[in-house]
């Protein structure tokens, strides 16, 4: 069974999505703001580093070499963490670390539990699965916050709530926190949002947070944020879970070096992320007394399995793919329907969910590989695109029956692979297409790609089929 | 040299002159063209699509027609991106080791019409194109061949251009194969910045590597009779002061 908590819906359709989101002005607006922004912000700080493309490429090559001994490296890690004092446990999907977490929690005897904004722990739902045994789970970070007060999904991996803009935030915050005025100024917006935090870091008795790099020789888990409320919660309470994906190790301390550069450039556009917490197991008398691993798998095992998509779990969540992404940029992280949007998501999810259920992400792009040239570890994420778009119409074909065969795109496909297939066939179809004919024109213009008429006139026009291909100027040059 | 001509099928079939303009260019810089009539398609819609297994005799096909050519050049950016980055994987997929040899093999001597003006060394082809252009370098050209600013050297050494520069001139302009298709609307989206972008320049022709984006921006060009023409970076260079 492959897990499915990582979509939104079970479903994503990008295509039916993406159009509701285009029209929404205000959200262009934000998202073109926003996006702009950042990019011009990550351009300016790595263009001041004259080794970015080293680091990159030593980026790529850790999480290789990591990958490829990745067996040994989590034995390691194992075995670290608990020579400091912490508990591992093994999760094998979502519904095995939700339960471990729950476990945890109700031994603690907690009704609440404080979260660092994790991405790991929204693909496996923990929230809801913390409601249901009757937990609440309060996120701490601001902008996650936000969603969660709400009732929304993330759209973005680094900034959940992009798509929002000040006055739309202040709004919330009037109506959920229980605050009778406040300005849209950000310092006001910070200062409500710090006053119903602080109670609860100081009352709430466990805390839940995912993992930036997990450190195989040492056991030292890091997690890198920009407000300091993780900070609080990693330190703060009792009891301390991390949820971490197997992806996330490093072999040695020293690697961290390279992934600390490249993450702030790459991701807020600063040098150096504002809070950088790294911890080992427990130290006595200092921070949570009780500490727990819960290493997840979650799919993570088949996309390893995979010798080109393999490279996507190099990815160190940066988001640099999705600010400079032209179609992320213009239809906003929803319109995905999946906990990861953008490139890293249009890759990551049909892999970890498979592509049966998620067949529009490959798609949702338009291959101009601007997102390869911002990865930091160097993921060639068109590359994996191709060919998870391969994979996609493999599996269909395979389990789809005649069903599949017959529909348009496969049929129109199939056949422009045998007019392809021959000199005489090929010509025989540039002739039909200059009469208006054929499998390479539709109503006397083009329909080259199938189905291109649609979509296409909505705002271009198409030029009819020359009456002289280049192959016959030629042949008459020639005679 | 006995170039060996790739004209791609969407140029054969649709846009011709962009293949009359590489050979009148090739030609004139003292080279031999040759057109092997078998050719057909590289399968980029194909492979892109993720119809990769109907891909196959594509690119055997490919490789068997140019293998003993000295040189193959294309006026498609796109298509030799294809040919270099994916073709290896096909051949993998084919699980057809010969084939992955003979692609590595062919692969470093198929070249970009710019690449392989680069090659030859030359930047002055002698070409005269008294117009207002700007160039927008499609993704492919950009970032999978990474031509940088040679097209741009190019079209700036015709005598009697005028060159502006494009905003935001890396910028996709929405086409993607089939994107433009399965996701028309956000293809439109991308479309509408790159149609500002154009106009702002005020340039009377858009010029680019690959006739595919062109014929997306020239299409809504049109549209809205915008008064801008579309040329291939090939048609102006072809362009001389007795042949126009
Ligand atoms: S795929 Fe690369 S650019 Fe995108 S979030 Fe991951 S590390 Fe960052």
């Amino acid at each position: 069974m492959k897990p499915q908590s990582v979509l939104i819906e079970l479903q994503p359709k990008f295509e039916r999505n993406a159009p509701a989101a285009l029209a929404n002005t205000q959200l262009r607006r934000n998202m073109g703001k926003a996006t702009q922004t950042i990019r011009a912000k990550r351009a300016a700080v790595v263009d001041e580093m004259p080794d970015w493309e080293q680091l990159r490429t030593a980026g790529r090559q850790i999480k290789e070499h990591t990958l490829y001994h990745l067996d040994t490296y989590l034995l390691q890690l194992e075995a670290a963490v608990q020579r400091a004092g912490g508990h591992v446990h093994w999760a094998a999907d979502a519904a095995a670390a939700n339960a471990i977490v729950t476990g945890l929690v109700q031994a603690h005897g907690a009704r609440e539990v404080i979260k660092v904004k994790s991405l790991t722990t929204d693909e496996i739902k923990l929230n809801a699965a913390l409601a249901e045994a009757g937990i609440s789970a309060i996120e701490t970070d601001l902008a996650e916050l936000i969603i969660q007060l709400a009732g929304e999904h993330s759209s973005h991996i680094l900034v959940p709530a992009i798509h929002k803009n000040r006055a739309e935030i202040r709004e919330l915050f009037m109506r959920t926190l229980g605050i009778a005025e406040i300005s849209d100024e950000p310092t006001a917006l910070a200062a409500a949002a710090r006053s119903y935090l602080r109670a609860k870091f100081l009352s709430v008795p466990v805390a839940i947070s995912g993992g930036n790099f997990a450190v195989a020789a040492t056991g030292a888990i890091c997690v890198v944020e920009s407000e300091g409320n993780g900070r609080m919660c990693l330190t703060l309470p009792e009891v301390l879970i991390s949820v971490v994906g197997i992806e996330k190790l490093v072999p040695t301390w020293q690697d961290l070096e390279v992934f600390l550069q490249l993450l702030p450039r790459s991701s807020t556009g600063e040098r150096m992320n504002p809070y950088t917490s790294i911890w080992t197991g427990v130290t006595p008398g200092d921070g949570p007394q009780a500490f727990h691993l819960v290493l997840l798998d979650n799919g993570r095992t088949n996309v390893l399995a995979d010798e080109i998509g393999r490279q996507t779990l190099h990815c160190i969540r940066c988001s640099a793919c999705l600010n400079i992404c032209p179609v992320y940029e213009r239809t906003g992280g929803h319109a995905y329907g999946s906990v990861y949007p953008g490139p890293i998501g249009a890759i990551l999810t049909p892999q970890l969910v498979g592509v049966e259920h998620a067949r529009s992400l490959p798609y949702a792009s338009s291959l101009c590989g601007a997102c390869y040239d911002v990865c930091p570890v160097q993921i060639n994420i068109p590359e994996v695109l191709i060919h998870m778009r391969g994979e996609v119409v493999r599996q269909h074909q395979d389990t789809g029956g005649l069903a599949a065969a017959l529909e348009p795109e496969a049929l129109a496909m199939q056949l422009l692979s045998q007019v392809f297939g021959s000199q005489a066939t090929y010509e025989m179809a540039q002739r039909l297409a200059q009469l208006g004919q054929g499998p390479l024109v539709r109503d006397g213009t083009i329909s080259w790609l199938p189905g291109l008429l649609g979509g296409w006139t909505a705002m271009r026009d198409l030029s009819a089929v020359p009456q002289q291909t280049f192959r016959q100027w030629w042949r008459e040059r020639d005679a | 040299m006995q170039v060996a001509l790739f004209i791609t099928c969407f140029n054969d079939t649709l846009f011709p002159q962009v293949g009359m303009a590489t050979v009148r260019l090739i030609e004139r810089l003292g080279h031999t063209v040759q057109f092997r009539s078998a050719q057909t398609c590289c399968g980029q819609m194909h492979v892109n699509t993720g119809y990769q297994r109907e891909a196959v005799p594509l690119v055997r096909r490919f490789v068997q027609i140019f293998h003993d050519a000295e040189v193959v050049v294309a006026p498609s950016a796109s298509c030799i991106g294809l040919i270099r980055d994916y073709y290896g994987h096909i051949a993998a997929l084919a699980d057809d080791t010969a084939l992955a040899r003979e692609i590595a093999i062919l692969q470093p001597r198929v070249l970009e019409l710019t690449e392989f003006l680069t090659r030859m060394g030359v930047t002055d082809v002698g070409a005269y194109f008294p117009h207002r252009v700007t160039y927008h370098p499609t993704c492919h050209s950009l970032r999978v061949l990474r031509l940088g600013d040679a097209p741009l050297r190019l079209l700036h050494a015709v005598r009697g251009i005028e060159v502006v520069a494009l905003p935001d001139a890396e910028q996709c302009c929405g086409f993607g194969g089939t994107f433009a298709v399965k996701n028309a609307d956000t293809s439109m989206a991308m479309l509408g910045d790159k149609l500002r972008a154009v106009r702002d320049t005020r340039a009377e022709v858009v010029v680019a590597a690959d006739t595919s984006c062109l014929m997306q921006i020239g299409g809504a060009l049109q549209r809205q009779r915008a008064g801008v023409r579309t040329m291939h970076l090939a048609e102006v260079l072809a362009h001389t002061e007795d042949r126009q």
